[in-house]
């Protein structure tokens, strides 16, 4: 489960964008700033990983663990290690 | 303990009067106070042992939106201020919130000194390589070719590695980071806060209003990616040029370093003159 301040997100999409399992979607209600805070969709593959609670800037996402996980884990990527290609 | 959330933080860290924060949609240094304070929260430290300082521009607004004692000084002083706080009471943990323009173009004698005479303070700077408050004018860390108000046909002036500067000058304890990787930079700043002496992280923050628009960078998204893919680990890059074929240097070259630059210990400034005093008080010289 996620709770979302909505009055606290500016809608930057960030959270959406860089989820690892694409478990978040936009809310069809807009907020008091006039954007569309995320919301996680019907059916998601989230794994609790709380990488959309991380990289949040404005604090609007707190992840909830669910006791009894049974869902594959997918692990986001960490560490910025990428080869340069010529 | 309660595991660490957003809501935690929230309730134990923030002014919750002053939020939503002021910083443009997509802007990076909420991420940079997120980090920040997930750091202290990991290291368990008490908010009356900590003082956060800054000095004028968008970065240096952070203090005000934490429920701990701030300073809000003048520009390009903060270093200075924290110097003195350090003075006062050594005790204290002293953490520098401040910018690139502030850090490097008005601050930067303050900066190479505080180094020099090693101060144990956590100096945070958030380089978004221009001058946001102020509408985009050219900063010292703007790189070479990037559009601003005062640089409307590119930039010429080569632009400052303020890394490479403080690892120089010999700072304990030197990295930078992106904000788009959020795992590295807490764990640097949880080093620079234990570390004892001038601890200094750099972190990349996008500015879409200033920054991204002028120079057609796009979305938010397209930012963040544009942050991914023109940095390099230190250690990559180290090997390319040690190794790679020369297509490769060149890429590697034009691309920014990112990494942890130095880790050493050095003598504090402060202990070292509480031993002159006790020296002095025991009637040696």
């Amino acid at each position: 489960m996620i709770i979302v301040n909505e009055d606290w997100c500016k809608g930057c999409g960030m959270c959406i964008e860089r989820c690892p399992v694409k478990a978040l979607e936009q809310s069809d209600k807009l907020n008091r700033r006039g954007v569309y805070p995320p919301r996680l969709k019907e059916n998601n593959n989230c794994n609790y990983c709380r990488l959309c609670e991380l990289i949040c800037p404005d604090f609007a996402i707190t992840v909830i663990p669910d006791e009894n996980l049974l869902k594959k884990t997918v692990k986001p990527k960490l560490i910025p290690v990428r080869r340069v290609r010529a | 303990m309660q595991e660490l959330s957003a809501e935690l933080i929230r309730k134990k860290y923030l002014r919750d009067e002053m939020w939503p924060s002021i910083f443009c949609n997509g802007c990076g240094i909420g991420n940079v106070l997120d980090y920040t304070l997930r750091a202290i929260e990991e290291l368990n430290l008490d908010l009356d042992e900590i003082v956060f300082v800054s000095g004028i521009g968008c970065s240096s607004r952070l203090p005000g939106y934490i429920n701990a004692d701030g300073l809000h000084t003048t520009h390009g002083r903060a270093i200075a201020f924290a110097t003195g706080v350090k003075a006062v009471n050594p005790d204290l943990k002293v953490i520098v919130f401040t910018g690139d323009g502030d850090c490097a173009a008005i601050g930067g004698n303050h900066f190479i000194h505080a180094i020099r005479r090693n101060v144990d303070i956590t100096v945070i700077m958030v380089n978004n390589f221009i001058y946001g408050m102020t509408g985009g004018q050219l900063a010292p860390t703007t790189p070479i070719g990037s559009r601003s108000t005062t640089s409307p046909y590119g930039n010429i002036e080569p632009p400052f590695d303020l890394c490479e500067l403080a690892k120089v000058i010999g700072a304990p304890y030197v990295a930078r980071w992106t904000v788009s990787h959020p795992y590295r930079p807490i764990k640097s700043i949880k080093r620079g806060i234990e570390k004892k002496g001038f601890a200094y992280i750099e972190l990349l923050t996008p500015c879409p209003t200033a920054y991204g628009r002028r120079n057609r960078l796009g979305d938010i998204k397209e930012l963040w990616k544009w942050y991914d893919e023109n940095t390099i680990l230190i250690e990559e890059y180290e090997r390319i040029m040690k190794y790679g074929s020369d297509e490769e240097k060149e890429r590697a070259s034009k691309m920014i370093k990112i990494g942890v630059f130095q880790d050493i210990e050095k003598p504090e400034y402060f202990e070292e003159y509480y031993k002159l005093i006790d020296r002095l008080k025991e009637g040696g010289k």
